[in-house]
């Protein structure tokens, strides 16, 4: 069973198209959408244990640091470029995601909205770093280092001229409610995006 | 005697040797009208011949990569710690098979056997032989043995290179390409230490132009002084000096030219050791094949286009302190497989020891490695 969020990408795939997932972790979602999406993917990992998962998976794995740069992939090279869960955790998500934009005709950007009621709550009232489902580590061992909100993330977008064309807010189990639409800084805990290069 | 073989090993082995009288064309416009290739084979071949591996040897390898000679033998074969019985290349499951390359030391026809057309041995007139040149050789090799296509071919640094040539020389022929620490093409500094080496062989007064056989000497300082600088380019720096930091043999300074650290005692003995069991000659036409190989040189310079007609499936594996062949070197075959859009993963293992990593049970690589070899097992027939 692939997980909600996964589920809800796979969904704006494209059969056969030619993806690159960067931070693929163990692999589960381009198996997935090479089995039934058919897709060509390529996944950046640099853990060596998902790597290994991976291999044993049959999925295309690359052991690159996202850090080091993209610079090696062509402009335009891939249909889909997707990044689920790893924005927050690389030095420079902003040029990351501008290189996505190159790389891609299409890209795809999830991560752990810091802006949801419950790390504001608790920031504002426990005076605590949150601690959720969807954000699972403490202060001192998270490998979160730049974390947002649904706000700073559309904000970017803006200034760096980017087309937000799917937005799609979840709850820790991946479910979208009514309210979450109405509200996603508030009530969306994780958010997915679809983004292109605005067209000048 | 009757001393216990390890029960991973493949145990004990025999190399057999192949005569072959339709001439070989090779890339320098000579021809070798008859030749012989010894191997050695290692588990079944199934039914239908598609469980077949082909190891390709590096540059002072040969066809004796598994098992044993003779229980007495003090080491197994040069790849022993993946090849056997539960190893990654799983012997139970596959058909192991390793040539030792043309021009080689001490298996298949070389600078050392007898030239029919003169009787006496080649020495310097056996023709220049490039890796494109084995690669045809083990294709003959394939048809003799009756093996419908390689399942896998696979093989570090020198025999890395042999792998790319195979998926791009007889795509349909081999269905995976395993290119370990290797490297697109030699860098101006490689071929730097390659040519080095050469003019200490090229220079020993006992080289003879090639032709030591016939005095019955052999080029000892040069080949030793060649071993003793690829030692250096096999090992990092960090391995060097955590093996042999500034240690002094004798505990204290000479104030002389004798050996007083023990690394130079160490390199002396690679040296010493390497010839005698490593022919001079030999070592000049492995460090040219090194030289000359560039898949990418036909297509300026474009090596996904040099890709191009591949079919084969690719497993990449480059090694953090290796410097020889850095990882920055198997990137850039990683990168023309995917703009080529072929199929390939690519794991940079991390690791101290340097370029000879590749012979090692490093954690991540061997369960790289098995986790690869596992699906492969599951393509082919029992």
């Amino acid at each position: 069973m692939l997980r909600a969020d996964l589920k809800i990408i796979s969904d704006w795939m494209p059969a056969g198209a030619r993806v690159l997932d960067l931070g693929c972790g163990d692999g589960t979602l381009l198996a997935h959408l090479q089995a039934e999406h058919r897709v060509q993917g390529y996944g950046l990992e640099i853990d060596p244990d998902n790597v290994v998962e991976c291999v044993a998976r049959g999925v295309n794995v690359l052991q690159l640091d996202l850090d080091a740069g993209l610079t090696q992939f062509e402009d335009n090279s891939f249909d889909f470029v997707l990044m689920t869960g790893a924005l927050q955790e690389v030095q420079r998500p902003d040029q990351l995601i501008d290189e996505m934009l190159r790389i891609g005709r299409e890209s795809v950007v999830t991560f752990p909205n810091f802006g949801h009621w419950k790390p504001r709550f608790t920031l504002a009232l426990k005076g605590t770093m949150p601690v959720s489902r969807a954000l699972p580590n403490r202060w001192y061992d998270t490998p979160n280092i730049h974390l947002c909100t649904v706000h700073d993330f559309e904000n970017l977008c803006r200034n760096q001229h980017i087309d937000i064309t799917r937005r799609h807010l979840v709850n820790h189990a991946h479910r979208s409610t009514w309210g979450m639409r109405m509200l996603p800084n508030l009530l969306g805990e994780i958010a997915l995006y679809q983004l292109r290069r605005r067209s000048r | 005697m009757d001393k216990q073989l390890p029960a991973e090993s493949v145990g004990l082995v025999q190399p057999q040797t192949l005569h072959i009288e339709d001439p070989l064309p090779l890339d320098c416009g000579k021809q070798l009208d008859s030749y012989n290739l010894v191997y050695e084979t290692y588990g079944e071949l199934n039914a239908d011949a598609s469980n077949a591996i082909l190891i390709c040897h590096a540059l002072s390898g040969d066809h004796h990569a598994a098992g044993y000679h003779s229980a007495d033998d003090a080491k197994p074969g040069w790849w022993e710690t993946a090849i056997g019985p539960a190893k990654p290349f799983d012997t139970n499951k596959f058909c192991v098979i390793c040539p030792a390359n043309l021009g080689g030391h001490n298996g298949s026809t070389g600078p050392g056997s007898i030239n029919p057309k003169t009787e006496r041995q080649y020495g310097p007139d056996f023709p220049v032989v490039t890796v494109r040149d084995w690669v045809r050789s083990q294709e003959v090799l394939r048809q003799k043995l009756g093996i419908s296509r390689w399942a896998v071919v696979a093989g570090g640094s020198l025999g890395g290179m042999q792998v790319m040539q195979w998926a791009i020389d007889y795509p349909d022929k081999i269905g995976h390409a395993l290119v370990i620490a290797a490297a697109p093409k030699l860098s101006a500094q490689n071929i730097a230490f390659n040519e080095i080496a050469r003019q200490a062989i090229i220079n020993d007064t006992d080289f003879h132009g090639g032709r030591y056989y016939d005095h019955d000497v052999v080029p000892r300082l040069g080949l030793m002084l060649a071993r003793m600088l690829g030692h250096i380019t096999y090992l990092s720096d960090e391995a060097m000096r955590a093996k042999f930091g500034r240690d002094l043999r004798e505990g204290r300074i000479n104030y002389g030219f004798d050996v007083e650290f023990q690394v130079e005692s160490y390199l002396r003995h690679q040296g010493a050791s390497f010839v005698d069991r490593f022919d001079a000659n030999t070592y000049l036409l492995m460090t040219k094949a090194l030289d000359y190989f560039d898949p990418a040189a036909e297509h300026d310079g474009d090596l996904a286009q040099a890709f191009k007609p591949a079919s084969a499936k690719f497993l990449v594996v480059s090694f953090t302190s290796d410097w020889r062949f850095s990882p920055p070197r198997s990137r850039e075959i990683v990168d023309a497989l995917v703009d080529a859009g072929k199929t390939v993963s690519y794991a940079e293992i991390e690791s101290d020891l340097g370029h000879n990593d590749f012979l090692m049970t490093l954690p991540h690589y061997v369960r790289t490695l098995s986790a690869y070899m596992s699906r492969v097992a599951d393509e082919v027939n029992p």
